[in-house]
């Protein structure tokens, strides 16, 4: 089946078969590995993109479903000319990441939660987190992170 | 792990998603917000020939409180259950409930719809569901027909759905007055399945008894269960702390729970019963508080 969705707002068209997840399409079909894929199966968190603004997991999402809508992946963060997004930029100031296999869906996930609120407190940010997993960093870095983009982007000092 | 293939069907109304069902047979399986079907599918534990997607059936996807009672099309999602205005006032023990229903991104695509079609013993919806004396519409090649939730959940992920049905509409009457309620569970992880979870919901009378009480439980067996004990012992009482503690210790003959790595089934008896009694202290203290 040919599959055309608006991937980081360049339209964009696939042929695959109905079985493909999202996170293949954009990995295999679209060239874009920033989306991690971990466990397949909804419970890591590494697959987390946003479809039409809200937070999804690509690994439970068929392609085919997905036709038509908006898709941003880690790739659609920063700006056209390079500079990072305030997230990226404070998940390297702060140490949020590691080995990074996880921090395309952390970030993903946060920029959802700074769309919605901007001013998180430290336990928000760890609830809404709660469903993506890293095994590296203890996870305290990256709450320090989103705090400190949160922080930024409110354009305080 | 990835799914097998399979034939993608996307239906724009009830009639013809049903029809779709019907000529596609037992090996047709519905997808409505993916999040438990899609994990089975990537384990092979569910290989359906044909999925009749419901995500682009517009007539099933509304979310309304309509006088006293919480519509939901069969498509909408948590997230959308939780963006109801007012709601948390209306019905802490909803607003509580889909509140810990996974983590964001399985709620902005998870349906309340799903979770009772799949009806997983520890899952948040069928409790709502059987709290609230609610229902379902289900339709079928047969026609519509309307199951109470007493009469829907069967034993682990089995209801009295037919395979060739489609739910399409659940609701759930919310009380109103002198009421309080409220949603408890312990999980490993926030958004995890519950060990054990219990919702309470009080009404009290003007002279302070209990004018009904509603306890249900879930992750204790092989569906969510009402409590009749400790509801029998809670209605036209005095709710004291030792009528609240008698309450929740009759759960105990009507709870079967199982063991696993999550915990031993000694171990989700105590915890079962341990929140039991904070919801329901919650529901009494928030009915409490209603009336002042
Ligand atoms: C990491 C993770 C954590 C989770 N945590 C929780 C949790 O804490 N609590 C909880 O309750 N749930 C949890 N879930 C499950 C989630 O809530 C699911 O959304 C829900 O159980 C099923 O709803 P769905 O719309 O995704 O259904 P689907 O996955 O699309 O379908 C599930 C089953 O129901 C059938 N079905 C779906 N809709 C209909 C319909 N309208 N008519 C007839 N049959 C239908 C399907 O054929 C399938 O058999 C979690 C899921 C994940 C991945
Ligand atoms: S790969 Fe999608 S949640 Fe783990
Ligand atoms: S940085 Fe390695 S998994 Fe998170």
């Amino acid at each position: 089946m040919d599959v055309t969705l608006s991937v980081n707002g360049v339209s964009r068209t696939a042929s695959v078969e109905p079985r493909i997840t999202l996170a293949d399409v954009l990995r295999d079909e679209l060239g874009l590995t920033g989306t991690h894929v971990g466990c397949e199966h909804g419970v890591c968190g590494a697959c987390t993109v946003l479809l039409d603004g809200r937070s999804v997991r690509s690994c439970l999402l068929f392609a085919v479903q997905a036709a038509g809508q908006e898709v941003t992946t880690v790739e659609g963060l920063a700006a056209a000319d390079g500079t990072l997004h305030p997230l990226q930029k404070a998940f390297h100031d702060a140490h949020g990441l590691q080995c990074g296999f996880c921090t395309p869906g952390f970030l993903m996930a946060a920029r959802e939660l700074l769309d919605e609120n901007p001013s998180p407190t430290e336990s928000e940010v760890r609830t809404w987190l709660s469903g993506n997993l890293c095994r590296c960093t203890g996870y305290q870095n990256i709450v320090d992170a989103v705090l400190l983009a949160a922080e930024r982007m409110r354009g305080a000092p | 792990m990835k799914p097998a293939a399979f034939e993608y069907l996307a239906p724009r109304s009830v009639e013809e998603a049903v029809a779709l069902l019907a000529e596609r047979g037992e090996d047709a399986k519905v997808i409505a917000g993916g999040q438990s079907l899609v994990p089975m599918m990537a384990f092979r534990l569910a290989t359906p020939a044909a999925l009749v997607d419901l995500n682009g059936v517009s007539e099933l996807d509304h979310a309304r409180v309509d006088r006293d009672t919480l519509v939901l099309g069969a498509t909408a999602r948590h997230r959308s259950v939780q963006e109801l205005a007012g709601l948390r006032e209306r019905c802490a023990m909803v607003a509580e409930a889909v509140g810990l229903i996974g983590h964001p991104p399985i709620r902005n695509r998870g349906t309340a719809g799903g979770s009772i079609a799949h009806a997983d013993p520890a899952a948040e919806w069928p409790a709502l569901l059987l709290a609230l004396d609610g229902e379902v519409d289900a339709m079928g090649p047969g026609g519509r027909r309307t199951i109470a939730a007493a009469d829907l959940f069967r034993t682990y992920f089995t209801t009295a759905l037919a395979p060739d049905e489609i739910l399409t509409e659940v609701r759930l009457p919310l009380p109103a007055g002198a009421v309080g309620s409220a949603f408890v569970e312990v999980a490993q992880r926030h958004g995890d399945f519950a060990v054990a979870g219990a919702g309470a919901l009080m009404i009290v009378a003007d002279d302070g008894s209990v004018a009904d009480a509603r306890l249900v439980l879930i992750g204790v067996r092989d569906t969510a269960v009402r409590s009749v004990a400790a509801e029998t012992i809670l209605r036209g009482a005095s709710p004291t702390d030792p009528v609240l503690d008698d309450a929740t210790n009759a759960i105990r003959s009507e709870i079967d729970p199982v063991s696993d790595v999550h915990g031993s089934s000694a171990y989700r008896r105590r915890v079962a019963i341990a929140v039991a009694r904070r919801a329901v202290t919650l529901a009494r203290d928030r009915a409490h508080a209603a009336v002042a």
